[in-house]
């Protein structure tokens, strides 16, 4: 009996995914656990395993295909013993379950016993057919169809605006309608012009979170900025004997996130978020560090950083690090967070502020540690200074509380030992 | 009661309570302003009881039709017209009640008197409410959906308090039938009026300012309205303007004039349709951003004010002035608040417009001289009555569906109609523009027969050359 392979939910908020690549082509040969396919969400690029055994007879969604919507099919396997009829019109009917998916509503639960039915009743040999032409999988009205095919418009690039982000007219954005729509030019993203000095690239789905995101925290979230400069000599003296003792690789970044959590545990008062009815405290100390990736960034989440040892903390964050920039990362291992570090040292970045990602209230910005001549006690000196920038949201972390959480935070950068405590 | 909500509507109107219903519905804390009754003008004052007045044109229409159905009666026809302006009274009061009642099912608190904003602070709003019993209460609100619609507009210069001169809820609530009524203004209410009075046994003139009647319509239905009224009786003075009026004790005198001459227009009753202006008085504007343009308030596609969290929808915004239109935009304010993802916006092009006079008229997007004007190269595609089936057979040859198709892209442009029930039909073309289907879409649906419909569908196939019953 042949097996539908539905789009998955990959998170409780998931309502539909790109097909960002196939890893089976037709006619490969399938075994339970294999990786099929890999999906992008709004936020992560996860794998598609299959259950079953058999070999991939059709592929529903292509790849690159967007806004493909949870539990809509997207290949049919062939398992021992399926003959070509029962395989053509299980493609056919899955066709039709399709088309519903994508124009009904979201009840596009596909049930394979109705399947067999079908299967029976129909017994016609029906040749499969992959001529469907480029629209047909794209969610558009006649009209906005018919205009892009006069006009040569992809509308596989375009955004719609309708119920479910159905393609229609006014997204088009044509343009001299006053000459019957004889559109002589367009100027859609995704439509190259020889004269053009740009590329338009459509945004992927990361992209437009981080720009909502981002652009919703600077709005709403009224930023103030604290900068202290940390004396981090003596940190890298405990850091070198560490490492050097058990041959481990101990970052500075990985004493900056234990520090954050002490501070946070110090100051609790600092750990919190702003709701427009109340203000929530959190007793965990969970710090988010900002990965950069391929055309954007993540924040991995190190849970539970009070409980946990420097070694510990420093192989977790690789892990992380390393799965992130393979987007790898499943949900829960980048949602939520207390609090997030962000370190452009390593790019020579002396000092900068960073925006807050909600709902946290703070965000640490570290530069790079250099050597700086210092005056103690009257003497010019040569010390290792690190400059971090608090960005603190004044709806629920005034300048004082800011002040005083940067204030330990330098306390215990400084003097490494009071993070034993 | 709260003294703090998610919304507030200030009018209980079609745009009003169908806004507040909505926001309600997603979970908002809603208090809902009315000064008068629930529904609107709309519903006490409007739409509604001139549909119960014309039923009654309707069936005197009928009437006169049943000998040629072989139907005898004997007697003569006579109205009663206490009973019935009562009768469509009671259809107001019946429906203004389950006005109340879907509100209360929908949790929304709902309270008599007259809203105005004091003023604005971070992100409240703070308003003053003249309750029933003459008090004030203060209330603060996140969001405000102004829905205070309208009064009609009236003639500059001109007193018109005197009984003899009409506005709309005059004419719907006659102590008597005048024997003559002059009409100013040859709009859906005028000519429901004219249509209705003249059925009563007045005698009727209609005083329009254009050069044809209906002006909003599209031409050629203009004209063949125009000739169908003169037919059962109506006289029309068009290019023509009232200077002035003289109020007697029986009587109203209108000096008029068109081109170079003046003429004296003297009827028993004279009735003002010449549009309405929005109600933006009293309701503390003064202390917002809101814009007013032309005694209309200025919003965006979302129907945002210009003061960010004010809202206003229906007849106190911009034309055209339809309570379909107001519960539309309601939809889309409620919406917008709550903060739904693909809230539509409202698209004027897209709102079909009716006229219940004998013959209906009913209309949708841009007429064929519009559509010439933006310079679109068009199909047209005209199919008359005559040739439905279904038409000839009730006695409703008069009729005629013309649709106006974009001839490089096949988007239906426009869709215009007179005759017998094209009020109801025009609806079908409302959903294929919603869904911008082409020509294609709408000649390959199959259409039930026999039914008036079917002319809807011959049009359409009419402006590719391809109609078969004309």
């Amino acid at each position: 009996m042949p097996v539908l392979i539905n789009m998955p939910s990959l998170s409780p908020t998931m309502k539909e995914g790109k097909l960002a690549k196939w890893l089976k082509n037709l006619g490969d040969k399938i075994t339970s656990g294999d990786v099929i396919a890999e999906i992008e969400t709004d936020k992560a690029t996860m794998e598609i395993e299959s259950s079953d055994n058999g070999v991939l007879f059709e592929i529903i969604v292509q790849e690159g295909e967007e806004n493909v919507s949870v539990n809509s099919p997207i290949a049919i396997i062939k398992e021992d013993g399926d003959t070509e009829e029962e395989l053509n019109t299980f493609s056919e009917s899955s066709g039709i379950k399709k088309a519903k998916t994508i124009s009904s509503d979201s009840d596009g639960k596909f049930d394979k016993r109705d399947e067999n039915q079908d299967n029976e009743t129909q017994t016609k040999v029906v040749t499969k057919s992959n001529n469907i032409d480029n629209y047909s999988r794209v969610i558009a009205s006649p009209l906005a169809k018919r205009l892009a095919e006069q006009n040569n418009i992809d509308l596989s690039k375009i955004i719609g605006s309708g119920p479910k982000g159905r393609i229609v007219k006014d997204d088009l954005k044509l343009e001299n309608l006053s000459e019957g729509n004889i559109v002589k030019e367009s100027s859609l993203s995704g439509t190259s012009n020889s004269d053009a000095k740009f590329n338009d690239v459509p945004n992927t789905n990361m992209r437009k979170t981080i720009a909502q995101r981002l652009t919703t925290s600077l709005q709403e979230t009224p930023h103030f900025f604290l900068t202290v400069d940390c004396d981090i000599s003596k940190l890298n003296e405990v850091r070198k004997i560490i490492n050097d003792k058990n041959n481990l690789k101990i970052s500075v970044n990985d004493f900056v996130i234990k520090a954050s959590s002490k501070a946070l545990k110090i100051v609790p008062k600092a750990n919190c978020s702003w709701n427009d009815s109340f203000i929530r405290y959190y007793q965990n100390y969970d710090i988010a560090v900002a990965v950069a990736i391929d055309d954007g960034l993540i924040t991995p989440i190190i849970k539970n950083v009070e409980i946990k040892g420097l070694e510990e903390l420093s192989s977790e964050v690789k892990d992380l690090a390393i799965r992130a920039k393979a987007n790898k990362l499943s949900p829960e291992e980048y949602q939520g967070g207390n609090f997030t570090i962000s370190n452009l040292g390593m790019f020579g970045v002396k000092n900068f502020t960073a925006v807050i990602n909600p709902p946290q209230s703070m965000i640490l910005a570290v530069g790079m540690a250099e050597k700086r001549p210092i005056i103690v006690n009257e003497e010019v000196i040569i010390s290792e200074i690190m400059t971090v920038t608090l960005s603190c949201d004044h709806r629920v972390v005034d300048g004082a509380l800011g002040a005083k959480w940067l204030k330990v935070f330098k306390s215990l950068i400084e003097n490494p030992s009071l993070m034993l405590l | 009661m709260n003294d703090n909500y998610d919304l507030i509507v200030f009018g209980g109107g079609p745009g009003g309570y169908v806004s507040a219903i909505r926001g309600s519905q997603l979970g908002l804390n809603v208090l809902l302003v009315e000064a008068n009754e629930l529904g609107g003008v709309c519903l006490n004052w409007g739409c509604i009881p001139t549909k119960a007045l014309l039923k009654v044109s309707e069936f005197k229409n009928n009437i006169s039709k049943f000998k040629d159905f072989g139907i005898n009666i004997e007697g003569k026809i006579s109205f009663d017209i206490s009973e019935i302006i009562q009768r469509s009274r009671v259809v107001s009061k019946t429906l203004s009640s389950g006005v109340s009642h879907l509100l209360k099912k929908n949790k929304v608190q709902v309270i008599k008197g007259f809203g105005s904003i004091n003023k604005l602070y971070d992100k409240n709003i703070e308003i003053n409410i003249l309750n029933s019993k003459n008090k004030y209460i203060t209330v603060n609100t996140n969001n405000l959906i102004l829905a205070t619609g309208s009064k009609p507009k009236l003639l500059p210069n001109i007193d018109l308090v005197h009984e003899n001169i009409w506005t709309s809820k005059e004419a719907m609530t006659p102590k008597s039938i005048p024997k003559s009524i002059s009409i100013v203004g040859s709009g859906a209410i005028g000519m429901e009026f004219a249509s209705f009075y003249n059925d009563m046994g007045s005698k009727v003139t209609v005083v329009e300012l254009e050069n044809r009647i209906l002006p909003n319509e599209d031409e050629e239905i203009s004209e063949m309205a125009k000739s169908i009224f003169i037919k059962r009786g109506i006289k029309f003075l068009n290019n023509a303007s009232v200077v002035s009026i003289n109020n007697s004790e029986n009587d109203v005198t209108s000096n008029i004039k068109i081109g170079n001459q003046e003429v004296k227009l003297k009827s028993e009753k004279t009735l003002i349709a010449i549009g309405i202006t929005g109600n933006t008085e009293n309701i503390g504007l003064d202390n917002t951003n809101v814009e007013v343009e032309n005694g209309h308030i200025v919003t965006d596609e979302y129907m945002e004010t210009k003061e960010k969290n004010i809202y206003a929808i229906g007849d106190v915004t911009s034309s055209p002035w339809l309570a379909h239109k107001a519960s539309h935009e309601g939809i889309i304010a409620a919406e917008k608040i709550a903060g739904l993802d693909y809230v539509h916006k409202i698209n004027v092009g897209k709102i079909p417009g009716c006229t219940y006079s004998y013959p209906q008229i009913a209309s949708i997007g841009l007429t064929e001289k519009k559509a010439i004007d933006q310079g679109l190269k068009i199909k047209v595609g005209r199919f008359p009555f005559l040739g439905n089936g279904k038409a000839v057979a009730m006695g409703e040859e008069e009729g005629l569906v013309k649709t106006i198709f974009n001839e490089v892209s096949g988007e239906l442009i426009g869709a215009h109609m007179i005759g017998s029930e094209v009020t109801e039909l025009i609806n079908l073309y409302s959903v294929a523009k919603s869904l911008e289907t082409t020509e294609i879409d709408i000649m390959n649906t199959v259409f039930a027969h026999p039914t008036l419909s079917e002319a809807l569908h011959e049009s359409v196939l009419s402006a590719y050359n391809r109609a078969i019953h004309f």
